[in-house]
């Protein structure tokens, strides 16, 4: 469960990105961060994936509160999301396996233990035959899918992506959009940020809308 | 847990290997210069060591010669004696008779024809006193009072000799210790540049590691292990330079001490040597890579 109570975040530069914001994710949960650009989206998801600290206020994941947890213990909480980057953040000097293999690697898996997750992950996204390819050889929508692999492989339970469908075409949109509902259904949290209001059509899931870093209109749809 | 600590420390080495495989040239030079810059001070210190070794076989320990005079008596020589075996500085003695001296030189340089030539035997009576190794000061000073004892014509220590040996040594560990120092802090500064330049190159890599949970422990080690590795390789190349000098050397030395029928030979540097010298490659590589590291990677920070 993950919980923010009266969190604001404002950058050095005096720019108020988030401001007063209270929200219960119950774990489990499939929900949709929407706003116009500029609207706290994307500093909301760093907040909870402790890539960024919040100014006041309080988040708490699973009854432990990340705002107040000393720098070094913070890689340990960043292992148990998996975070899909808004610009990809792939390395292109590596093929899609190694991409894959790094969270594994961090995390100090054996070679043997790896290699297997790393198929299971690549085989989820439709990547299987492509291991060896250098991510530079593949198309928006196969690096995304790459992306949503290399967030998925060390199994975390809170699955957060910003903007996942930012440079697609619809179809492409719908396939990827497809993967999260299937990750949601195994019992993975999954956060996502968007501005595409066609995919929030024919959703019967959560919905919450930022504008200008207030939380405007939090509503499920189910 | 320590499994997971032992796959993160082989993963670290892999991956350097990789890297210095990956531009073989770049590090083939880097290893070449470190090699060529230890290699000096860690050559002049074997050869050091060698001139130990031959001074040693020459004898070092200090002798002082007692020439009496022509008119000593038994008596003259049982006084010296019995002071000889009072002082505490010697620790051995040697009477050489005038007769013994005489015979001695017939027999060493084929003389019999002019010794038998003399009219009376022009060599005088000798002691050759061995003393304890203590200073050049010490025995100078001994030899002196020695002087100063009735019926001794000439009392000789070679101090000259041995204070410039000294000297000499001293001056080869001051210049090894200078040598070392500088060329240390050189490789350091060059170890420091080499990570500076990898950890530019590898901004986003570093950057995407953090944000996915990476500890900056994980993120040292490959530049720690490159650095360690670097070092090693450096310490073996100036290993493999002095061996392969000192072999250059010994061919000539050969031919030189050959025409004096003599046998020297120089060691290369010994196992314990080798060790010494490899740690402190190794440790030098991996301080410069760890300084580097320290002073840029807070720099890259997930923003």
């Amino acid at each position: 469960m993950i919980q923010l109570r009266h969190v604001s975040k404002r950058f050095p530069d005096g720019y108020m990105a988030l401001n007063n914001i209270d929200l219960t994710i119950d774990t489990g949960e499939m929900v949709f961060v929407t706003g116009h650009s500029g609207a706290g989206k994307s500093t909301l998801l760093k907040l909870i994936a402790t890539i960024e600290r919040p100014t006041s206020g309080s988040i708490t994941i699973n009854g432990q509160n990340i705002a107040q947890i000393k720098p070094a213990a913070l890689p340990f909480l960043r292992r148990k999301i998996g975070f899909v980057f808004q610009d990809h953040k792939l390395l292109f000097d590596r093929t899609v396996f190694d991409n894959v293999l790094l969270p594994l690697q961090i995390s100090g898996f054996d070679q043997n233990t790896a290699a297997s997750r790393i198929r299971a992950a690549l085989d989820k996204v439709g990547l299987l035959g492509k291991e060896n390819v250098l991510p530079i050889t593949l198309s928006g929508g196969e690096q995304q899918r790459l992306c949503i692999a290399r967030a998925v492989v060390h199994r975390p339970a809170i699955l957060i992506a910003d903007e996942p469908t930012g440079n697609l075409d619809s179809a492409y949109a719908r396939d990827i959009m497809a993967m999260f509902f299937s990750f949601h259904q195994v019992g993975v949290t999954v956060l996502i940020a968007t501005h595409d209001a066609s995919l929030l059509e024919d959703n019967r899931h959560r919905v919450i809308a930022l504008r200008q870093g207030k939380l405007q209109n939090d509503q499920s749809m189910a | 847990m320590i499994r997971a600590w032992l796959n993160q420390h082989w993963y670290a080495f892999t991956l350097t290997i990789k890297r210095l495989l990956s531009t073989p040239v770049t590090n083939l030079l880097s290893i070449l210069v470190m090699g060529i810059a230890i290699s000096l001070p860690a050559g002049i210190f074997t050869l050091m060591e060698n001139l130990h070794t031959i001074s040693g076989q020459i004898s070092i320990s200090p002798q002082i010669s007692l020439f009496l005079k022509q008119h000593a008596t038994q008596d003259d020589i049982d006084l010296i004696r019995a002071k000889l075996e009072e002082d505490k500085l010697v620790t051995g003695y040697q009477f050489v008779s005038k007769d013994q001296a005489l015979y001695q030189l017939q027999l060493d340089n084929g003389l019999t024809e002019a010794v038998h030539n003399l009219a009376y035997n022009p060599l005088p009576d000798a002691f050759v006193v061995d003393t304890q190794d203590v200073s050049v000061d010490v025995i100078d000073q001994l030899r002196t009072d020695m002087q100063t004892w009735p019926a001794i014509e000439h009392a000789q220590f070679d101090s000259a000799w041995a204070k410039r040996l000294e000297a000499l040594t001293n001056f080869g560990r001051m210049l090894v210790f200078v040598l070392l120092t500088l060329l240390s802090i050189a490789i350091i500064a060059v170890m420091f540049n080499t990570i500076r330049l990898q950890i530019l190159t590898r901004q986003i890599e570093i950057e995407v590691s953090k944000l996915i949970g990476a500890t900056d422990a994980f993120i040292r080690r490959p530049f720690l292990y490159f650095g360690a590795l670097q070092g090693f390789a450096g310490g073996i190349t100036a290993w493999l330079i002095i061996t392969f000098v000192l072999q250059i050397l010994n061919d000539e030395l050969q031919a030189i001490v050959g025409l004096y029928a003599m046998n020297l030979h120089l060691h290369t540097i010994g196992y314990g040597d080798t060790i010494s010298l490899l740690l402190f490659t190794t440790c030098l590589g991996w301080l410069g890579a760890r300084a580097s590291v320290a002073s840029h990677l807070w720099q890259i920070e997930p923003r």
